[in-house]
């Protein structure tokens, strides 16, 4: 495993300038993002969300190893919830995300139980096991609960309690979630999964630097030798499994407050396997990768999918005709229908030349250029960066 | 009585393709300690090479249809038949077996390249980097053979002496109640007969012994001066050829699309783990078992009682075993515990 | 990005880069307040979205609606042969666009799942400023984008979707279907098959397990029902089951002689081969031979089925073979442009267009709610289907349905169905509000 970004394990200054550094970062998406043609608040909230998952994906892999391939299905989970939250009570968000949190982690519990009485490979796929399980049932037996391949949505005749005893519940027009009053969707809903992301983002940071997080990684590098000692290790990964289900369920319901739609399919396997191929791809165990690779795989599908012949054509206009229809042709491949090409591509070269990530591309880098500098006194100040 | 008897012996034929699929990718965890996610792909390719060497068989001579005047459409009359008449005709109705002979090499030389070329440089990394670097590759494959053959999935079916179905039902009596398709009941026999061969060369040459002995402690074999090595590349090489032989007999069944393989990505790895990681006799346990649970999972009788049971028996089934036998059927301490 | 830009020059890259920028930055964020509704275009262009399967089981076909799409924004501008525009009753449309603006498309991939489709459909809304979006080939992806575009404030043109829940319970005032409906399958087809298999069948229903497929075994059971068919038992299959042998060896012994697949695309492909596998058609039970339907027919279906389909009964919304002026036109721009005939996914994406753009032009301007209305209760012909009737109480079309059968000596690569009849609309034609259907429209929705 890649080594720890040095983020983990920084001064409480460094973290409080890299705290600071993210959360500007993220709350000026909407406008560096538009460079790069991700300005508009689908992609900036789906950047948020599945950053959030991906931070909570890690706090179990990242930190003890557990390789989770069925964190999806509290994605679904906590969309579920949050979506009969919508229905029942109301449509304001905080309920929702409460229940989904609720539920989720009451899942996880109950999951995390069983499966972390094994490891490796057998907890993997015990967690597969049941994520699929959810899957298919979503998708066929439990349709009264979940309205199967059409997904759960809201609809004005829905009772909403807590709006009928407010006397607000208006049964003419489609409900609309909200914050008191601000609508959750567009740029406003953007803002409150970027909140939402940097509260996240500074909770798994205590994380790790707390006792508990030492000791999960210390049960990521021999957990063997810790029960040996007589140390009961269970908790503590139960506890991180639970965290990590939470942050998922949270994740579910942002996606659900932002575009109140709930589907079977967020559960699926391919679905489990994307957070571990973000985590993954950004960097393993550090804090930034998992929202990076999070972004860099949600900006493939979104943006990578549409580029078609009439936007290739535009982009190499500047090439002569017989070069251009080349080019067209070849770029053709990798962009487009041929968008999932370029990710396998992607995710070989990372793993390949990249063991870390992302994170350590961003770590060469940095020191390639503390090297030009030549006369680079300590490494000490840049290396906490 | 009879429906019994024939939901036991589909689970058998199915088992027998999951069994096979699963020995192989149980073959390289075993030997390398490499959790290959591209295995499905593999089985993919193989079943791509049973499209190619139909396609070439079918090379024809296009006739125009003069009555369609606004595209191009054709009648095609393969070379073969033109050439030589019936026994054209006969080498194109049997491509598929055909295909077996051409996809032991072409496998062979997949397998070859892509532990040379990519697996193991990953011999040391971490199993979630292996997983990474396989499930990225496997989307290369399934992605280079959609841009090659589409996304529609190409018939290929078995020759026609072996359309129909069999009756067993006569043997017994009951006639046109036990009716099975031969073909699957030749899946059935070829599987059996690869996973025995698989064994007996694992079991009775000294290749094998020295391959199991570096299973069990690779580095004692290799102080002994022996290149356990080289014979891991070969094991690698012989786990793709299965896999690639049972896409190629598993085309008449389901026509092959780019996607095949990812499809039994994830109960290749169900089986293998129920079976224990790593025990060869164990995959193929695991998957006649859970072959036979499916099938009678699927009956409409148990599915009154239990709505729904045919979806999850499998990963309920891996749940339960795993409980109950932390390593799976037949699992080793130790092995992928990590 | 750092890690995509491997391998490419630095050159190339700056100034792909530069027309990257260019053309994706919409600055629709800063302008939004300007609008009389939601992306009302400014500018001398306008932009339409096409959100189609570009990977998954349905790639092809996806890429099959996205040729037609671009046939159809060619015909609008007045490129090409103008295709179905010289047989269209309504002669609105005058080749120089719509509404003189000149017609530009995004494309998105929807990879058959409702959040990858809504997040694509929500790109093209908020990013490219699309008027309206169309697309599909599964219903739940349909009903999901077409919930979104409703709420959202633009068009959605329905493109392949068959279940009856898109204008049935999950109708929307925003959102349109041309293709025709599991209901009108039924209704098609039961007097084909009474010619054909008799009053007195035992039917054996195998379903995908999930909403289109539960809402076309309702309908072909009843339409079987009525003309005295038994229908011996429905079991449900997981969507994608791949061998679907376990489902298949109790209707050997069911007693019953006939199978009805509801299933479509890969499903359909392996259910049916493996159907006949099993020796299914070579049976005998009570004293008649043993049948197979397929209610939803494609010829990209026949295509991967090869052999098994011939001389199966199925129903589908069009195909290429027709010999009316609509039909012929559309299928010799299509050829002339791809060198194929279109499928019956292409035929029924391209007509939306240009219903669409004719309804725009109408009632003069891309407005939903004045557009919607140019929309309801249109009568046309000239689009391959016959006569054929934009119903304003649920926004569904209503036209003949073809019922087809596989073809037992097909003549090319294409030749793989023949129409059996074409049932005419009347017979297909039912009330709105039949329990099956029963939803409200809402009201129409303009956005901003």
């Amino acid at each position: 495993m890649a080594p720890t970004v040095s983020a983990i394990g920084g001064s409480a200054r460094t973290d409080f300038i890299f705290m600071m550094l993210f959360a500007a970062a993220v709350l000026t998406a909407p406008f560096w993002a538009s460079f790069i043609g991700a300005g508009y608040p689908d992609l900036l909230q789906k950047w948020a969300i599945y950053g959030l998952f991906a931070i909570g994906f890690n706090i179990l892999f990242g930190l003890t190893g557990y390789l989770s391939f069925g964190h999806a299905a509290f994605l679904g989970i906590g969309s579920y919830a949050a979506v009969w939250s919508f229905k029942l009570l109301t449509m304001n968000v905080l309920p929702a995300i409460a229940f989904a949190i609720l539920f989720s982690a009451l899942f996880a519990l109950a999951i995390g139980y069983i499966s972390l009485r094994r490891t490796g490979i057998y907890f993997s796929i015990l967690t597969l096991a049941f994520a699929q399980m959810s899957y298919n049932l979503a998708y066929s037996v439990l349709t009264p609960i979940t309205n199967g391949e059409t997904g759960l949505k809201v609809i004005p005749t829905d009772p909403r309690i807590l709006e009928e005893l407010a006397g607000v519940r208006n049964t003419a027009v489609a409900p609309t979630t909200s914050l008191f009053g601000v609508e959750m969707t567009g740029y406003p809903g953007f803002y409150f999964c970027a909140v939402i992301l940097i509260i996240g983002f500074f909770i798994a940071m205590k994380i790790a630097r707390s006792p508990f997080g030492t000791m999960l990684k210390a049960i990521k590098s021999n957990q063997t030798r810790m029960n040996y000692t007589g140390f009961n290790t269970r908790p503590y990964t139960l506890a991180a499994f639970v965290i990590s289900g939470m942050y998922a369920g949270m994740a579910g319901a942002l996606l659900a407050s932002t575009d109140p739609l709930a589907g079977a399919e967020r559960m699926q396997w391919t679905a489990s396997g994307e957070v571990v191929l973000m985590t993954i791809l950004g960097g393993a165990g550090t804090l930034l990768g998992p929202v990076l690779g999070a972004a860099v795989i949600k900006y493939f599908e979104n943006i990578f999918s549409a580029f078609n012949e009439q936007v290739l054509n535009a982009m190499f206009s500047f090439l002569p005709e017989v070069l251009k229809e080349g080019a067209v042709a070849v770029a053709g491949l990798f962009v487009g229908e041929g968008w999932h090409l370029t990710l396998g591509v992607v995710f070989m070269l990372i793993v390949i030349f990249l063991p870390g990530g992302i994170m350590e591309g961003i770590r060469r880098v940095h020191k390639l250029f503390k090297r030009s500098d030549g006369s680079s006194r300590s490494g000490a100040a840049a290396e906490s960066a | 009585m009879d429906a019994i008897v024939l939901q036991f012996l589909d689970g058998l034929a199915k088992g027998g393709n999951y069994a096979l699929i699963a020995l192989g990718l149980t073959l390289i965890f075993g030997t390398l300690g490499v959790v290959n996610f591209a295995h499905g792909a593999l089985f993919m390719l193989g079943a791509f090479c049973a499209v190619t060497v139909q396609k070439l068989l079918t090379l024809s001579e296009r006739v125009k249809d003069e009555s369609i005047t606004f595209f191009d459409a054709y009648k095609e009359i393969p070379y073969l038949e033109t050439w030589f008449g019936d026994t054209g005709h006969m080498l194109i109705d049997y491509s598929v077996p055909i295909s077996l002979l051409a996809a032991i090499p072409v496998m062979l030389l997949i397998g070859l390249a892509m532990e040379r070329g990519l697996i193991r440089f990953f011999y040391h990394r971490s199993h979630a980097e292996q997983i990474l670097v396989t499930f990225g590759l496997a989307i290369v494959l399934q992605e280079l053979v959609k841009a090659q053959f589409g996304a529609n999935p190409i018939p290929t079916p078995a020759p026609e002496v072996v359309a129909g179905s069999l009756d067993i039902g006569v043997w017994f009596n009951v006639e046109g109640s036990i009716v099975y398709p031969y073909w699957r009941l030749i899946y059935l026999a070829f599987s059996t007969v690869v996973i025995s061969a698989v064994f007996a060369f694992l079991q009775f040459t000294t290749f094998g012994m020295v391959v199991r002995a570096g299973m069990q402690d690779r580095e004692t074999v290799g102080l002994l001066g022996i290149n356990v090595q080289r014979r891991f590349t070969i094991v690698f090489g012989i786990a793709v050829i299965v896999a690639g032989l049972a896409g190629v007999m598993y085309t008449p069944i389901q026509s092959p699309d780019y996607h095949m393989g990812m499809d039994f990505l994830v109960l290749s790895f169900v089986v293998v783990v129920v079976g224990g990681m790593g025990s060869l006799p164990g995959a193929v346990l695991a998957g006649f078992l859970l072959g036979v649970l499916q099938s009678f999972a699927s009956m409409n009788e148990v599915k009154s009682i239990i709505p729904g049971i045919d979806q999850v028996i499998i990963y309920l089934v891996a749940v339960i075993v795993l409980q109950v036998r932390p390593r799976g059927l037949l699992g080793r301490k130790g092995v992928m515990e990590g | 990005m750092t890690v995509f830009n491997k391998g490419v020059s630095r050159r190339s890259l700056m100034k792909g880069g530069v027309a990257l920028t260019a053309g994706l930055a919409a600055p629709h964020f800063f302008t939004k307040g300007a609008y009389a509704y939601l992306n009302e275009p400014k500018g001398g262009s306008v932009t339409l979205g096409f959100n189609v399967p570009q990977s998954g089981a349905y790639a092809d076909e996806g890429a099959d609606e996205l040729r037609a799409y671009q046939l159809a924004v060619k015909h609008i501008n007045g490129e090409g042969d103008g295709g179905m525009l010289n047989t269209f009753t309504s002669k609105a449309l005058k080749g120089n666009g719509i509404l003189g603006k000149k017609v530009e498309y995004v494309t998105g991939d929807t990879q058959t799942k409702s959040d990858a489709a809504r997040a694509s459909a929500k790109r093209m809304i908020e990013k490219d400023g699309v008027v309206m979006v169309t697309g599909g080939s599964s219903s739940g992806v349909a009903i999901a984008v077409q919930s979104l575009c409703q709420e959202a404030g633009i068009i959605f043109m329905a493109g392949l979707t068959h279940s009856n829940d898109t204008t049935g319970k999950d109708r929307r005032a925003n959102g349109f279907r041309h293709f025709f409906n599991a209901y009108q399958s039924g209704a098609a087809l039961a007097p084909v098959l009474e010619a054909n298999y008799g009053k007195d069948r035992k039917a054996y229903h195998l379903t995908a397990d999930y909403t289109w497929g539960w809402t076309q075994e309702e309908s072909i059971a009843n339409a079987t029902e009525a003309l005295g068919w038994q229908t011996v038992n429905k079991v449900r299959t997981p969507l994608g089951a791949g061998d679907f042998s376990q489902y298949i060896t109790p209707v050997l012994n069911s007693g019953a002689d006939v199978l009805i697949l509801n299933h479509y695309g890969k499903d359909m492909v392996n259910s049916l081969t493996q159907a006949v596998q099993f020796g299914l058609r070579d049976k005998q039970v009570n004293g008649k031979d043993f049948v197979i339907v397929v209610p939803l027919y494609s010829r990209l279906m026949a295509q991967g089925a090869g052999e098994n389909v011939k001389g199966i009964f199925g129903s589908t919304n069009w195909h290429w073979s027709l010999s009316d002026e609509g039909s012929q036109a559309f299928v010799k721009s299509f050829g002339a442009e791809y060198g194929f005939p279109p499928s019956q996914a292409a035929h029924t994406c391209y007509v939306q267009t240009l219903l669409y753009a004719d309804a725009a032009e109408r009632a003069g301007t891309f407005a939903p709610c004045d557009l919607g209305k140019a929309l309801e209760g249109f009568e046309f012909d000239g689009m391959g289907n016959g006569p054929t009737l934009y119903r304003a109480d649920d926004h569904q079309c209503f036209k003949k349905v073809l019922v087809v059968k596989g073809k037992e000596n097909p003549s090319s690569q294409f030749d793989l169905l023949e129409v059996v009849q074409e049932v005419p609309r009347e017979q297909v034609t039912y009330d709105a509000n039949i329990p099956q259907f029963a939803g409200s429209l809402g009201s129409c929705n303009n956005g901003a």
